[in-house]
């Protein structure tokens, strides 16, 4: 396998396996969670290095899943002291696990491969070099193998959760009447993120994971109303993320895991400017419509109260409607020839009279 | 009358920390009932239903359905929360929510079937709501996703049913679907226990009363409990005259 294809394949195998967590992540509001969990994990790492007398993945995993799960609790239970907000008690706790974490390294192995740089960036770029061996044989780069069991893990983990993600999330109330502790689901969804977390940030480095985690969620969440497409949508934004990022960076000659939650970044720009039912352009769309529309029913009904009144001809004079109503010429212009187009108003020289459907349509404005 | 108490709670006491939201109440609600739970704000309306289903935890105290603890009799309860406890700019629609009031049947890890979904349209058709079922939630009126919540609570298929607050800020077609969904439910033997609001409607809609203030006022039917007395205890002095007049119209009802 050449290096780019490694590379490609790690990238979308990454942005899968957090963009199929994501989903929830973003439903439950918890992206400085997340944020949280993948700094605080590194102390978590720092001890299974130490334990293990060296780098060992399956350590590794369980000592930042326990780290993940330790900086949960610690945040919880300092909101729960309500003295400290929400976002307060994550900003207290995560650098906290993150300058443990620091402190661990610099003093114990300053002299060895466990550099914070590292884990804060990650090294996708070597993502080819660094190969699994098992019994002496040659099974390919690590970060595919890695990556592809969290993907399995990931993925069967939410459609087997499925339902009890879902009510969890939507009504915990609910979901605990009926005997689906969200307390257990909360807890199974973070070390689930915090293990995805140690085998991406070797990758993408545990900055970028966040965004991994959190953007394609979030621009699925702009262009669908269902569940189950917006998770799909999600992996797919991710992967996609990953595929035109290296294209980037290597057209650009620029850090890859960089470029890809670039475009990440500007997919869910894309979304939220053009999603067509909740991007930021439909909806002024959608606005503009309904002032025109209601200005246009504003007029016929005005000219249905002056209708065979003695000042009808004063009352309905185009002028006269633009100082009565305060309408700019322009917008004058265009709810006229709306009202012309469909029908309701006829013009003869300055005076605007009623057509029959227009009269009807006032008639129906009044009645609502 | 203790041989049919459908809730049964001894001595429950719920505080907030030092504070006790609900002090030492003893309570026995009869079958069959339709049964409002009235108070002012901070009365611990609500907290009695949460405490009562487990949702929070009891400072003291014991609740028992159908003479045994909640734990083991989840599936005769179901429960509709408040409408704004859930967020309902969620990604799903009217259906999938009432489908989630039969999860607790189907138990964990299997998925709804055909036979739920077409049960979930059978709850979502008897509260009118049976055109909106693939409408996304969040584009619902606030009356309509309070039927959304009272259908999914049908979907449940419970005996007795706890209701949080569900006349608030619903439209006069809603409220009187809810009337008749309650009458409904009471009809088929069922007991419906609801945090009301309005005096002046309970009388009406309801045939049993529990008035609470932090401690428990009074609790039987409206004849004995409908009183000035107990109203002024629950409210304090200066509802005494909204009192007499909503006491008034009732007498002359």
């Amino acid at each position: 396998m050449s290096s780019g294809v490694v590379i490609i394949l790690t990238g979308v195998l990454v942005a899968s396996a957090c963009a199929v967590l994501g989903c929830f992540l973003v439903l439950r509001k918890m992206a400085m969670l997340t944020d949280a969990i993948s700094h605080a994990i590194l102390p978590g790492i720092v001890a299974a290095y130490f334990f293990a007398h060296g780098p060992n993945i399956l350590a590794g995993f369980l000592g930042a899943a326990i780290a993940g799960l330790i900086t949960v609790v610690l945040i919880e239970t300092l909101q729960n002291t309500r003295r400290v907000g929400n976002e307060s008690a994550i900003g207290i706790i995560f650098p906290a696990m993150f300058a443990l974490g620091t402190f661990l390294v610099s003093k114990f192995f300053a002299n060895v491969h466990l550099d914070t740089d590292a884990i804060l960036y990650g090294n996708i770029e070597f993502s080819s070099l660094d190969v699994l061996f098992i019994n002496g044989v040659n099974l390919g780069p690590q970060s595919l193998w890695i990556m592809g069991a969290l993907c399995i893990i990931n993925f069967s983990f939410v459609i087997i959760f499925y339902k009890e993600l879902k009510l969890a999330t939507f009504d915990p109330g609910l979901a605990a009447t009926l005997g689906f502790s969200p307390v257990l689901i909360h807890y199974a969804l973070m070390s689930i993120v915090s293990v995805t977390t140690v085998g991406a940030f070797t990758a993408v480095g545990a900055i970028l994971v966040v965004a991994l985690m959190i953007v394609p969620a979030a621009t699925a969440y702009l262009l669908t109303d269902r569940l189950p497409r917006m998770i799909m949508l999600s992996v797919l934004v991710g992967s996609l993320s990953a595929f035109l990022g290296y294209w980037l960076a290597m057209l650009l000659d620029a850090s890859i895991a960089g470029a890809m939650v670039s475009v990440a970044g500007v997919l869910f720009g894309l979304a939220l400017l053009f999603s067509p039912s909740h991007g930021l352009v439909a909806r002024w769309l959608r606005v503009e419509e309904q002032r025109n529309r209601f200005a246009s029913e504003m007029l016929v009904v005005h000219l249905l109260n002056h209708e065979g009144s003695p000042e009808f001809a004063s009352e309905n004079n185009i002028h006269h409607l633009r100082q009565e109503l305060r309408w700019s010429d322009e917008f004058t212009k265009r709810v006229l020839r709306r009202a012309h187009n469909e029908g309701l108003i006829q013009q003869r020289q300055d005076i605007l009279e009623l057509t029959e459907t227009g009269r009807q349509r006032a008639q129906l404005v009044i009645a609502r | 009358m203790s041989e049919q108490a459908v809730v049964r709670i001894n001595d429950l006491t719920v505080a907030y920390g030092e504070k006790p939201v609900l002090w030492d109440v003893d309570l026995e609600l009869p079958e069959g009932k339709l049964i409002a739970i009235i108070g002012p704000n901070g009365a611990g309306k609500s907290t009695l239903i949460k405490a009562t289903l487990d949702l929070i935890p009891r400072a003291a105290g014991s609740v028992e359905i159908f003479g045994r603890p909640y734990s083991e009799q989840r599936h005769l309860v179901g429960y509709v929360p408040q409408r704004g406890s859930v967020d309902w700019d969620f990604p799903t629609n009217a259906l999938d929510v009432v489908m989630m009031g039969t999860y607790g049947q189907i138990g964990w890890f299997k998925r709804p079937g055909k036979r739920e979904r077409e049960w979930a349209s059978h709850c979502l058709e008897q509260v009118g709501m049976a055109d909106y079922a693939n409408r996304q939630i969040s584009q619902l009126s606030g009356g309509q996703q309070q039927r959304v919540f009272l259908a999914r609570a049908l979907a449940q298929n419970a005996k007795l049913y706890f209701m949080d607050e569900p006349f608030v800020g619903v439209d006069a077609m809603t409220e009187r679907a809810i009337v008749d969904l309650l009458r409904n439910l009471r009809a088929q033997g069922k007991t419906v226990v609801v945090v009301h609001h309005d005096l002046d409607s309970a009388p009406e809609y309801f045939d049993w009363l529990v008035l609470l203030n932090v401690r428990l006022i009074a609790a039987g039917s409206f004849a004995e409990t409908f009183t000035p007395e107990n109203l002024t205890r629950t409210y304090g002095g200066r509802m005494q005259l909204l009192n007499q007049a909503s006491v008034a119209t009732e007498v002359t009802r």
